[in-house]
């Protein structure tokens, strides 16, 4: 059976999709799953530095819908789990480079032979978008408790349901609760209830993503690190599993006072 | 046939344009006489064009879109049975079929004066989502920021109105605008623009907005008398 096809998408640049794509992946990596991340964001390739994969690259996405190479020849196996594989972007193209279809027949072929295929939306709403969002039976909303990426989120949620596309669930990225507190940023329930869409997880601030993404070692590898087990448990609800909300709303005087972080 | 040379009729999808004559440049000329005589209530719309079998060609196509633009209006769908437009359409980035979903709510019947027809949905309104209607506008839903509704007649929101909403496009100043809550970006009725106070977070009750005394004014729903 085909895999299914999960693109990650905000609208919003700077909001942690290629973070959240790498993540995930390892995330159900971890599980045992059979995973290929996508990065279809042509001309700005991250995702392979955020996987440290970055100098095992010998063909791209753009090779292969052109075909100089074969579909297998242009996936990079994980350095860690050898059925985690990546799917590079070309750096020295634009995203005119690749149709709707060429992206849906690379998703498709990838599904063959995995159980979860990623793809890491690039940002805005135009045909890098267009074509990433195409091929998905979920598309994964990454936003952050902010004005601006919410409403770009909202954005993005709406073109999803006019055109009759997948199904849209949200990510909640970069929560910090001490701001919600003092009314510095959007309270989740806030930002659900304008969305209006399903939540699949929060992930905390944790300072160790930055260094991890600069490391190629995402922070789903950590154990101590919360925003990586935030993510862990949302590879785990993608699985089917059902696992419950964290309370991380408001940490109590006494949890602060122990730093349960 | 009449000699009108284009239909031009307001629909929940949008403006759908049914041209009659079959020349092209009469046609547009009339399709441009039509976006004049309501440029507010047209801006920022999207048009819908129903060909039937009649082929397009890429130059009128590109006419169009020009016209169009210089309307803020977007060209969104055009419906033919014609293979080859419906190739050059695509190929342009324009849909050739409505999506399904709004694919049924084609406007009322034109019996009715447009003021007393309503046009109901059961929806989230999104950011860079907009409704233009004739004749009353009823949501249930929410109207989020960025999304807008623009109606001839009333707006009657079941939800938060948070977008822009403008009633009595055409100038009725007589129109309302209601919501459950009512804490919109802006709001116009007729020729007047209201803007919510900056910081006001709005009342925890439904409310109504109208015009009084030459501005528009907010108040809480409630028996009056």
């Amino acid at each position: 059976m085909a895999g299914k096809i999960i693109t990650i998408s905000s609208g919003k640049g700077g909001v942690g999709k290629t973070t959240a794509t790498a993540n995930l992946g390892l995330s159900l990596a971890i599980l045992g799953k059979r995973v290929t991340c996508i990065d279809a964001d042509i001309g700005l390739r991250n995702l392979d530095v955020m996987l440290g994969l970055e100098n095992r690259i010998v063909y791209d996405i753009i090779n292969f819908i052109e075909g100089r190479c074969r579909f297998r020849q242009a996936l990079v196996r994980d350095k860690r789990f050898p059925e985690l594989y990546m799917m590079a972007a070309a750096q020295t193209r634009d995203k005119n480079s690749i149709t709707v279809e060429d992206m849906t027949k690379v998703a498709r072929e990838a599904a063959e032979i995995s159980d979860f295929v990623l793809i890491d939306s690039p940002a805005g709403i135009e045909h890098g978008f267009r074509y990433a969002v195409a091929p998905a039976d979920l598309v994964l909303i990454v936003t952050n408790p902010e004005v601006t990426a919410v409403r770009d989120a909202d954005r993005v949620i709406g073109l999803l349901e006019a055109e009759e596309l997948a199904p849209a669930q949200l990510i909640l990225n970069r929560y910090k609760p001490e701001l919600v507190r003092r009314n510095e940023m959007l309270d989740p329930d806030t930002v659900i209830d304008l969305l209006a869409i399903d939540l699949i997880g929060i992930v905390p601030e944790d300072d160790k993503v930055f260094g991890a993404g600069n490391q190629g070692r995402p922070v789903a590898l950590d154990e101590h690190s919360r925003a990586g087990k935030a993510f862990r448990n949302i590879g785990r609800r993608l699985t089917g599993e059902d696992v419950p909300f964290e309370a991380l709303r408001k940490q109590t005087f006494i949890q602060r006072l122990f730093g349960s972080r | 046939m009449d000699e009108t040379p284009i239909t031009l009729k307001g629909t929940a999808d949008g403006i759908l344009l049914k041209p009659r004559s079959h020349v092209w440049a009469t046609v547009l000329e009339a399709l441009e006489q039509a976006l004049k005589e309501a440029e507010a209530f047209f801006r920022g719309s999207r048009l819908i064009m129903e060909l039937g079998n009649r082929e397009l060609t890429q130059d009128q196509l590109a006419s169009l879109r020009a016209l169009l633009m210089r309307y803020d209006i977007e060209l969104w769908a055009v419906l033919s049975e014609n293979e080859t437009t419906v190739r050059l359409v695509r190929s342009n980035g324009v849909l050739t079929r409505l999506p399904k979903d709004t694919e049924a709510k084609k406007s009322p019947d034109d019996v009715l004066p447009p003021e007393q027809q309503a046009l109901f949905l059961q929806q989230t309104l999104r950011s860079g989502q907009s409704i233009h209607y004739a004749g009353n506008v009823t949501l249930i839903g929410d109207v989020n920021p960025g999304a807008e509704i623009v109606a001839g007649g009333n707006i009657i929101v079941w939800g938060t109105l948070r977008g822009v909403a403008h009633a009595g496009a055409f100038g009725d100043e007589e129109t309302a605008i209601c919501a459950l809550d009512l804490q919109p970006s802006q709001i116009r009725i007729a020729g007047y623009i209201g803007r919510a106070p900056d910081g006001r977070r709005g009342s925890a009750e439904p409310e109504v907005a109208r015009i009084e005394g030459g501005q528009i004014v907010a108040e809480v729903w409630g028996r009056r008398g």
